[in-house]
């Protein structure tokens, strides 16, 4: 693995502590409001300063890591329980159920540009955690089933396979102790990536104000209340820090994606 | 021939089918909103006879679908008398409906603000070409070397830095600090130019990315080494040859990306308070729960992000030999 992945790796780590000790990491109340204190510069006393309600920004980004992180881990696992067993039945299966589920299904969901679904299914349902949740997780899933799908259909070909059904094992035993632990390595590329996706996704809503509502310190809901011109005139480190969290979160993430693929992929290792 | 013939008939079937569930899941998702339209619209106060005028007026008082189901009286079948057919039927002559709360008609207001939204997305598209070709054959052709590295850690940059990021630093430095551009509106001409980066920096990232590596391929070919060998200045090497074939996978990237950059205008609008067909969706839409008004944003900027793909797809095949003849 090359030096980016071990940063990418190192900032995740630091990302989920964070996130998992936030109440200990954090320094004042995140929705504490002082009227008094508004738009303070940096400082030892509040290191990243504090927003236009005078309430310190270094726990608001504290707090928002950890709505990151719920986000992200919940629709990574979903998407990926979904996407799995979806792709893997196109796989295993063929015939008209891959014709329907990766001919017809997948590509709809491909076709759809993701935010705009998102924003479309949040508009309608409503704003809200569980809501901003299941939307990602509909956009999200067919990622993970095309991958599965592509691999399933590459290892059900192998020897071992032959000899499980030789030995007249079910179908379902075939899929679930012998294909699947086989196919599932690259699904870790994409959870990593998906996790890039899904706390960038968050932060997107949350801008528009189709996330989690206010006084929730999400990323995204930070940085939509911090570029008002007065902020920007007066407090341009309200905008500055939450950017650089959300920018770091998803650069990692990325990163550890990009360099798992080549790490997995001894082809494009050699570039 | 024929097996072109048929590649392109089931591409045509499969667009049109995805354009057709797309359109589907649209027309229902109205279904979708909690309680009673009506009531959203009108508000706690409105009398019966309001409520009951105004279902009538949208077709709100008509069933949703093909059949209902409730718990009482179980699956009730209602005809082809249904909203779903109603929408299709108004779609089929280019009628989107009627606005809750304007009661103008859908079509026009999006066709007010369409071409702004198309600008923007040309304007940043150009922006991100001519920023990306030279720093991506810049890196391509000196790679390894401190140029190649700062281009990358550039395109990085423009890859992991979201646009809600990218764009209010934008206004800081741009607006605020040395107050080159105005921070929003679209009075000037000039003030397309901050928008059209904030929207364009993703893709011109991925197209540095791409520039370089498709440079760094194709310099490795033969014919780079026939034409080096007949004299050519490397220059000519470059811009006339590699260029030409390193190009081709960027086109295919430009036209998948077009459809990013026009769904993704949205926060950029925002953003900017740009007058397009994003913020026609979040503030007229979305904010004044007009939802007729939601789907016809939704239902249009999909469709053209579909028809972009698949434009792409054909034009791709077209450009390379490889592809077309296989």
């Amino acid at each position: 693995m090359n030096r980016l992945t071990y940063i990418g790796i190192s900032i995740a780590v630091l990302f989920i502590l964070v996130a998992i000790f936030a109440p200990f990491v954090a320094t004042y109340d995140v929705t504490a409001q002082n009227l008094s204190m508004r738009y303070i510069s940096p400082s030892g006393e509040h290191w990243f300063g504090t927003d236009a309600l005078g309430r310190d920004v270094f726990s608001r980004v504290v707090y928002g890591a950890r709505i990151s992180l719920q986000v992200g881990i919940t629709v990574v696992v979903v998407s990926t329980v979904i996407g799995t067993f979806l792709g893997a039945l196109a796989g295993f299966y063929g015939g008209f159920i891959d014709k329907f589920l990766s001919g017809y299904v997948f590509n709809v969901f491909l076709a759809f540009p993701g935010l705009l679904l998102a924003i479309a299914l949040v508009a309608f349902l409503g704003a809200g955690l569980g809501k901003l949740i299941l939307a990602l997780c509909i956009i999200g899933w067919v990622g993970y089933a095309r991958v599965i799908r592509g691999q399933v259909l590459k290892v059900r070909e192998y020897d071992f396979v032959q000899a499980a059904r030789a030995l007249g094992a079910s179908n379902m035993r075939i899929l679930f102790t012998h294909i699947l632990p086989n196919a599932i390595q690259p699904l870790i590329v994409q959870a990593s990536l998906g996790m890039a996706g899904a706390v960038l996704s968050e932060a997107s809503l949350s801008f528009l104000g189709l996330g989690i509502p206010p006084p929730a310190p999400s990323w995204g809901t930070m940085i939509e209340e911090a570029r008002g011109l007065d902020i920007l005139y007066n407090a341009p480190h309200v905008l500055f820090f939450p950017g650089i969290a959300i920018a770091l979160t998803v650069l990692a993430f990325n990163f550890i994606g990009d360099g798992l693929r080549e790490y997995l992929d001894p082809k494009q290792r050699k570039r | 021939m024929k097996y072109k013939i048929l590649n392109f008939a089931r591409q045509l079937a499969l667009t049109l089918l995805v354009i057709w569930t797309v359109v589907s899941l649209v027309t229902l998702l109205i279904e979708l909103v909690p309680g009673d339209p009506a009531t959203t619209i009108l508000g706690e106060t409105a009398s019966m006879e309001q409520i009951a005028d105004f279902n009538r007026k949208h077709g709100l008082d008509r069933p949703a679908f093909f059949f209902s189901y409730n718990s009482a009286e179980g699956f009730d079948w209602n005809g082809a008398d249904n909203r779903y057919v109603d929408y299709w039927l108004g779609l089929l002559q280019g009628d989107l409906g009627t606005s809750f709360r304007t009661d103008r008609p859908v079509l026009d207001m999006i066709l007010e603000r369409y071409p702004s939204t198309i600008m923007l997305a040309i304007v940043s598209m150009i922006i991100a070409v001519s920023i990306a070709i030279p720093l991506g054959v810049l890196a391509g052709t000196n790679k390894n070397t401190l140029i190649d590295n700062f281009s990358s850690f550039v395109a990085l940059l423009g890859i992991s830095l979201p646009t809600f990021v990218i764009g209010p630093f934008l206004v800081y430095l741009f607006a605020v600090k040395f107050q080159i551009f105005a921070p929003t509106g679209s009075a000037n001409p000039e003030d397309i130019i901050l928008p059209a980066v904030t929207l364009g920096a993703a893709l011109s990232a991925i197209l540095t990315r791409m520039v370089r590596s498709s440079v760094i391929e194709e310099l490795g070919e033969d014919y780079v080494r026939t034409a080096r060998a007949k004299g050519l200045s490397e220059r000519k090497v470059v811009y006339k040859h590699v260029l030409k074939n390193g190009l081709i996978p960027v086109v295919t990237i430009l036209g998948l990306q077009l459809g990013v950059l026009l769904a993704g205008a949205i926060i950029t609008e925002k953003i900017f308070n740009w007058q397009g067909l994003g913020l026609l969706l979040l503030d007229d839409g979305i904010g004044k729960r007009d939802y007729r008004l939601v789907q016809g944003c939704v239902l249009v900027i999909s469709v053209t992000y579909i028809l972009a793909n698949s434009l792409t797809d054909l034009v791709y095949r077209w450009l390379d030999p490889r592809i077309r003849l296989s």
